[in-house]
């Protein structure tokens, strides 16, 4: 069966500047990929295209072999996408912004409430329920765009900085999550934490000017008594040039 | 449909803030004032809304473009174009939803309007089919307006640009028909003269407040609506990322 997450020479240019240059890379089930790179890189540009917010100027992606240009509400079915920054609603309740995600899934009824009880307890946030996302702190504002994420449990996760701002136990635990969910999904998550990587991930890529410039597993990368930070920073500062 | 759930959470949040509630207080006393003082509701000694309905397509013409300026702006600015354009829901209903919230918003504002219907029969005997008629044409001027701002709204992310935007093409549709603008292009360039009479918004309003519902004039506000709202998905399409 073909991966749950194929990207074959993905581009994307703005104007004279390319933020995502000729990507290609596959995701299995089961596997959980972390995509390092500095600010700038490439990164939530290729989680955008991948998610269908921003259409690629060239190359090809699918979500459970939907194509997300040809076949964008199949592939996006079969997606849990937490975009940069988490946005949600503010004047809305927790419990009612659920709620509106899960009647645009189409869940109704007693399936929507089991739904929408699964993924708050996923994310812990039976707490505040009732509480407008506006009056919530950062951590629980993200939890909230976490939980939108996992609400129909979907084979593929693309998490976009997931951990971001988050206190130390509440990254252990989004951690965790991950963990857990890792064996039934294909999941890429964004982060600037490279002992993030280390500690969820079982496949580093390494993105610098759009181009993917390492894709092994964190243990490979680190193997010649190197740690990651030292490889992330030979391969993604700009190398010195000969005068 | 998922362009009605759409329309439900955008209505929910209209009354969520204070937009809403200031939005219809001023309406009601704009509505109110104008039709008592300026159009001489008492002084002309006729049971009917005619002084109402001729202020409400231009109150409608600075309110409406502040309803639809932060119809996408806001979204923008907050982010949620991203999550509400990655939920599995065809674009093309996103925008419908957006738009059905803002006409269900007018209907309520206009709706609220009653007490003007209570007091004319009340007062006299009017004809209320006329009355009807002319309450259809003010909800089919205002989503004809709506429509024509979203798509402003959606052009940019700047939120005063969209209003002067809106004003500005809301504007050309309702003073197309005025002899100012008709006069001037027939004796310059009688072909635009026709075009501008067919596209006005006034003419065809004032069928409705005479009492007469004309198919084509249902029509041609359906079809100006239609082609706002197909430009504006199309806009979001392309620029829904920027």
């Amino acid at each position: 069966m073909a991966a749950l997450i194929e990207i074959e020479r993905l581009s994307k240019r703005f104007g004279a500047f390319t933020a995502v240059d000729d990507v290609s890379f596959a995701v299995d089930r089961g596997e959980v990929v972390g995509f390092l790179g500095p600010n700038g890189a490439g990164k939530s540009t290729t989680m955008k295209m991948l998610a269908g917010f921003v259409t690629p100027s060239a190359g090809t992606a699918r979500i459970c072999g939907e194509d997300v240009v040809d076949n964008p509400v199949a592939a996006k079915r079969h997606l849990g996408y937490l975009p940069e920054g988490a946005p949600t609603y503010p004047e809305m309740t927790v419990a009612a912004f659920l709620g509106f995600v899960a009647r645009i899934r189409g869940y109704r009824g007693s399936e929507a409430a089991d739904r929408i009880a699964r993924a708050m307890g996923l994310a812990q946030l039976e707490g505040v329920r009732l509480q407008p996302i506006e009056t919530l702190s950062k951590g629980f504002k993200r939890r909230v765009g976490l939980a939108q994420a996992l609400l129909h449990d979907p084979p593929v996760l693309v998490l976009d900085e997931p951990t971001d701002g988050l206190d130390p136990n509440q990254k252990h635990e989004v951690r965790d999550l991950i963990r857990r969910m890792a064996p039934e999904k294909a999941i890429v998550i964004s982060t600037h934490i490279l002992e993030e990587v280390g500690a969820v991930c079982t496949r580093a890529i390494i993105i610098a000017r759009g181009k993917v410039l390492a894709d092994a597993t964190p243990q490979a990368l680190e193997a010649p008594g190197r740690t990651l930070e030292q490889v992330f920073r030979d391969l993604t500062m700009p190398q010195p040039e000969a005068a | 449909m998922p362009a009605l759930t759409v329309a439900r959470r955008e209505l929910a949040g209209y009354f969520a803030t204070p937009v809403a509630y200031v939005f219809i207080v001023i309406f009601l006393m704009l509505a109110g004032a104008l039709t008592f003082t300026l159009g001489g509701f008492f002084a002309r000694g006729q049971a009917d809304l005619g002084p109402f309905f001729t202020f409400v397509p231009w109150l409608f013409l600075f309110l409406v473009p502040a309803i639809t300026m932060r119809l996408w702006a806001e979204e923008r600015r907050l982010g949620t174009i991203e999550l509400l354009l990655t939920l599995p829901l065809p674009q093309w209903q996103a925008v419908l939803g957006k738009f059905l919230a803002a006409w269900a918003f007018c209907a309520i504002a206009l709706a609220l309007t009653f007490p003007l219907v209570l007091t004319v029969n009340y007062l006299g005997e009017p004809d209320n089919g006329v009355i009807a008629a002319g309450y259809l044409g003010c909800l089919l001027v205002a989503g004809a307006y709506l429509a024509v701002g979203a798509a402003m709204s959606a052009m940019t992310k700047n939120q005063v640009i969209a209003f002067v935007l809106a004003v500005a093409v809301c504007f050309l549709f309702a003073a197309a028909g005025s002899p100012v603008v008709t006069e001037f292009l027939s004796q310059r360039v009688p072909a635009l003269a026709e075009l501008a009479r067919a596209l006005s918004i006034t003419e065809r309003f004032n069928n409705f407040t005479r009492g007469v519902i004309a198919l084509r004039d249902v029509v041609f506000f359906l079809s100006l609506m239609g082609f706002f709202l197909f430009a504006n998905a199309v806009v979001i399409d392309h620029r829904k990322a920027d």
